[in-house]
């Protein structure tokens, strides 16, 4: 019965983002990009976009928790590409979007010792310099060239989400030099298996050096970087999927962190978006953790794909619109 | 092999426990300072009527747009200049959002000194390191526009 319900759930938030995409938010969404303000509205309305978000980042927070992706890879595109919000505020929230999830799953999984302080350390120094000089970039660059950029990346996201695959324990024969070095390994029990697994990493100088790009990018497009951090973590340096996906999350709340400070002191920060966006998303992850026992995963992950491979289009035929070019 | 092996280590229970204190204290005052705002219990300088005029412009035009209609200083109210504003019901609530976005760098300031006691130098300096970067970024002085 609840499986019915998660299905529900689903189809409900498809629904809901289909009717936002055929309103006439959605016409002034596109004119966003020819500069044209939104109209203001009258003092007894004025509650109505922010509880559009509370809904919107609701669903968007159930559907992120049981498709196993970060709340932020959801929320600049859909509502980047939905909303009559301008990139450079979107951008803003969606890093203190990530960034509040990421804070909230924290400690919880630095204390069951499933996310690896000394492991993220290293990762994280470069992940958050990176962040602080793709923000920098994201806020110097036209918004027409972001958009474009942000489409792209969604649709790599769509890639890497249809083509990658995960090992729950990877083969690592020895630890390189480096890891050694900072005593980068650990143990874990695992539950289901119920025996203790000793962990240790490889490859970390390539490791470290693909953080470089997956910072610059999570700072340029506000994004979190959950869905680049993990595969990099579990299959080019060795890290179990659990301690990888938990120590992503981790990593989320320093590299997100630096970024959204440059977004801060820019000005990026409209409480009346943050706000209801950020209690949308955490109330609909808490609501996703306790449907995820029952939920179908393949059902929601294929969900995920499409909506973002919809507003990854649509990243890029706003981009290109603005340049005069007509994509549809 | 012990049970403790799978224990986390003394500084990672340290960073999660200063962590989870930072994330409730700014989490429970988003709340309060939002509903303060929302409630009109604090005014905003910007009237709740007229954001949605703003949030669809760039930045720089919205920083201009707010200074000319409603705060006529000098320069635009960028980098940690929101602490002026603090009397107003929108700009308050920036306070919880500075404490989310600079809790980790409490974090890494307490863990620090242990990891320099226990002889965990490389380690040790990687977290004054972190702590550099991000006071950096949160100290304003990197200043991008369009």
């Amino acid at each position: 019965m609840q499986g019915n319900i998660m299905e529900k759930a689903g189809m409900l938030f498809a629904s809901l983002m289909c009717a936002i995409m055929l309103s006439p938010a959605w016409a002034l969404a596109t004119e966003v990009t020819e500069m044209a303000p939104v109209p203001a509205v009258g003092e007894a309305d004025w509650w109505k976009w922010p509880l559009i978000l509370l809904i919107v980042t609701f669903f968007m927070g159930i559907v992120a928790v049981l498709g196993g992706v970060g709340g932020g890879v959801l929320f600049v595109p859909i509502i980047g590409g939905f909303f009559p919000f301008h990139l450079d505020f979107v951008r803003g929230a969606g890093l203190l979007v990530a960034l509040c999830v990421a804070l909230a799953a924290g400690p919880g999984l630095l204390k069951a010792n499933l996310a690896s302080l000394r492991l993220a350390m290293p990762v994280a120094l470069i992940a958050s310099t990176m962040a602080i000089v793709g923000a920098m970039v994201g806020l110097a660059l036209p918004t027409h060239i972001v958009q474009l950029s942000l489409g792209g990346t969604i649709l790599g996201i769509v890639a890497i989400m249809l083509t990658a695959k995960k090992s729950t324990v990877p083969d690592v024969p020895h630890a390189d030099a480096l890891s050694s070095a900072l005593r980068i390994t650990g143990v874990f029990y695992e539950p289901t298996s119920k025996e203790e697994i000793n962990w240790k990493v490889h490859r970390t100088i390539p490791g470290l050096f693909t953080f470089i790009i997956i910072g610059f990018m999570a700072g340029m497009f506000g994004l979190g970087a959950g869905w680049a951090n993990v595969p990099v973590l579990n299959l080019m340096m060795g890290a179990p999927l659990k301690i990888s996906v938990a120590t992503s999350k981790f990593l989320l709340s320093i590299t997100d962190t630096s970024a959204a400070w440059i977004y801060l002191n820019k000005g990026c920060v409209i409480p009346m978006m943050v706000v209801p966006s950020l209690i949308g998303i955490m109330l609909g992850s808490f609501v996703g953790v306790r449907l995820l026992k029952v939920a179908k995963p393949t059902f929601i992950r294929w969900m995920v794909i499409v909506i973002l491979l919809f507003a990854g289009l649509k990243a890029v035929q706003k981009g290109l619109s603005t340049m005069g070019i007509s994509l549809f | 092999m012990t049970q403790n092996n799978t224990q986390a280590t003394k500084e990672q229970v340290l960073y999660a426990d200063v962590l989870e204190k930072g994330m409730y204290a700014g989490l429970l005052l988003m709340v309060i300072t939002f509903a303060l705002y929302v409630l009109r219990v604090i005014p905003p300088i910007v009237p709740r009527s007229e954001i949605s005029t703003y949030w669809s412009m760039p930045v720089h035009d919205y920083l201009v747009a707010i200074n000319t209609n409603f705060l006529h200083w000098e320069t635009l109210p960028t980098g940690w200049s929101w602490v002026k504003l603090l009397g107003y019901g929108d700009f308050l609530n920036f306070m919880p959002i500075a404490i989310l976005s600079g809790v980790t760098i409490v974090c890494y300031s307490i863990i620090a000194p242990g990891l320099f006691a226990r002889g965990d130098k490389a380690m040790g300096i990687m977290a004054i390191a972190e702590v550099l970067i991000l006071s950096l970024a949160a100290s304003g002085l990197l200043s991008v526009g369009h």
